[in-house]
């Protein structure tokens, strides 16, 4: 009998193992795919690691500060600072036609240039700041509301609404169209206040270490395990149960598998409605380069484009993608410490909206020939906000929606899971409980939060 | 176990909790919460490894007991007195 189980070894599942082994509880954790990560992964092709999620750890503070969820997480876990190794950004461009703000880990940066750019909106702009300061992270009723109509009424440029949106939606809207004001605040403050940062050595640094604490705590982790069932008696789980029909007892369970995927386990409950699911899912194009990016004269680290004045956050209408919008994101652009140096290879990475059923449906050959299709086009796109890396490059990989639903195992591949959150973390059962991307925070340290809360809110009081 | 090795098992247990915070200026009278940005997972934290170490419970409706380290002391002292500095 586990005090608690785990569903998921991604990196919320992972903290939350920390917290609880940490306190001395009989942990398991149980993962279905064969390896660590969830959306956070990484894998090797052709002798080259490939990240599968991170572009850029968002929440990033210095060494030293004591403030803000990475400094949280660290103490939490109890890891140094060192231990994830954050290398901040260089700078990050939001791209629309005619008009671009260029922002990085100062918020001053941005100021400047929106006062470059939208002289009227100024005093706007620092109001909107002061709101989102004002925002509590715990309020269900205030998270809820429409962030669109809150832009509108403090943002009276329809242009700079559409061009905060970009980047903050991309990097964490689980809904279409619209964003709830609380995931608004978390991303505004995790992007532009905070910033970005990544490890030299990429997301397998972070996984590392959270595993290798995890089992010297005495945690567990089964891999190729996937649950297929939670057992339910009188409001109550009393085990799950494996696809290879093996049965595991855990006094309570912890599931970071998405609040809808964690139903339909359930015994107890009839299939859930599929349109609440999640439909955002995304292509990434990457390209290996002969040379730095910042030889052609890149030296972003991160551009949000978008190629006309309204911003579309939505699953493709018609085609199995959708290239009016897109993220590059070059990891060699990060300030690394001179004992690293800088990585090998050149990589440019181009994210872009995909639709999963449409890639789901395709017959083998046919996969592989949209792939080498919508590599092409979705490059395309994106050269017009980047200088022409094509030349240069020297191999490529593209993954898919259905790749990421192997990792996730969210419906749709759906990246940043159910567009309705769960804050608490509750469920209809007394002693199972959500933790990760439905649970409403996302990214790496989103996500760890979310183990860490949770673990600390459900599973260590009793 | 005596008042004085409690207030050291305290700041064990902070060193731990909170390791870039310098604890030698720490003012005994004074909360926690007004010299060290400690936040309510911290203190959490400071219960749970009571727990953990020493088998000390500290019920939720007692967490306002461990505002300060002269009010912690005070409040642990009769709980600990069988404990064992380790």
């Amino acid at each position: 009998m586990y005090d608690t189980i785990i569903i998921g070894a991604g990196m919320s599942g992972l903290a939350a193992g920390i917290r609880l082994a940490h306190y001395d509880q009989k942990v398991c954790i149980l993962e279905r795919h064969y390896t660590i990560g969830g959306l956070n992964s990484f894998y090797r092709v052709n002798g080259r690691n490939y990240d599968v999620g991170l572009h850029a750890v968002t929440n990033f503070t210095a060494k030293g500060a004591k403030k803000g969820p990475l400094a949280r997480i660290l103490r939490q876990l109890r890891f140094k600072w060192e231990d994830f190794s954050l290398a901040p950004q260089k700078g990050s461009r939001i791209a629309f036609p005619d008009v671009e703000l260029r922002f990085d880990n100062d918020l001053d940066l941005l100021r400047s240039e929106v006062k470059r750019a939208f002289p009227t909106q100024v005093d706007r702009f620092e109001a909107l700041i002061n709101q989102i300061a004002d925002y509590d992270d715990l309020d269900q009723a205030a998270f809820e509301r429409s962030g669109r109509k809150i832009l509108e009424e403090t943002i009276d440029d329809p242009l700079l609404i559409e061009m905060l949106l970009c980047p903050l939606m991309w990097y964490g809207n689980a809904a279409e169209y619209d964003m709830a004001w609380g995931q608004f605040c978390i991303m505004f403050r995790s992007i532009f206040i905070e910033g970005f940062a990544r490890p030299y050595k990429g997301v397998r640094l972070i996984l590392k270490n959270l595993v290798k604490r995890f089992r010297g705590l005495g945690g567990e982790l089964k891999l190729r395990a996937g649950v297929k069932t939670i057992h339910v008696e009188d409001g109550r789980v009393v085990c799950v149960e494996l696809d290879n029909g093996e049965q595991i007892q855990g006094k309570r369970i912890l599931s970071s598998a998405g609040s809808l995927e964690t139903l339909r386990m359930c015994s107890d409950t009839s299939e859930p409605d599929p349109r609440r699911a999640g439909q955002l899912t995304f292509i990434e194009s990457i390209s290996i380069l002969d040379r730095q990016p910042e030889k052609i004269g890149n030296a972003d680290t991160i551009v949000f484009y978008n190629d006309s004045e309204k911003f579309h956050w939505e699953k493709p209408a018609v085609e199995l993608c959708d290239t009016r919008t897109g993220v590059i994101c070059s990891p060699n652009n990060y300030e690394y410490s001179d004992d690293e140096g800088q990585l090998t290879d050149g990589v440019v990475r181009i994210t872009t909206i995909a639709d999963f059923d449409r890639w789901n449906a395709l017959s083998e050959d046919e996969y592989q020939r949209q792939k080498l299709r919508w590599y092409d086009r979705s490059v395309a796109a994106s050269v017009q906000f980047t200088p022409d890396f094509r030349p240069y490059v020297i191999d490529t990989d593209l993954f898919t929606p259905t790749t990421i639903n192997r990792f996730t195992w969210h419906d749709n591949g759906a990246v940043y899971g159910a567009p309705d959150k769960v804050l608490d973390g509750t469920t209809h059962l007394k002693n199972l409980f959500l933790c990760g991307t439905d649970q409403g925070f996302v990214g790496i340290i989103g996500a760890m939060m979310s183990g860490i809360s949770m673990a600390n809110m459900h599973c260590l009081r009793d | 176990m005596a008042p004085e090795e409690i207030r050291n098992v305290i700041l064990d247990i902070l060193t731990d909790i909170a390791p870039d915070e310098d604890l030698t200026a720490l003012e005994d009278a004074v909360a926690f919460r007004e010299q060290l940005e400690l936040d309510s997972m911290d203190f959490l934290d400071i219960v749970m490894e009571l727990r953990k170490r020493y088998s000390v419970n500290v019920p939720e409706e007692d967490y306002p007991q461990l505002a300060s380290m002269d009010s912690t002391v005070t409040y642990l002292t009769p709980k600990m007195t069988d404990c064992v500095a380790s």
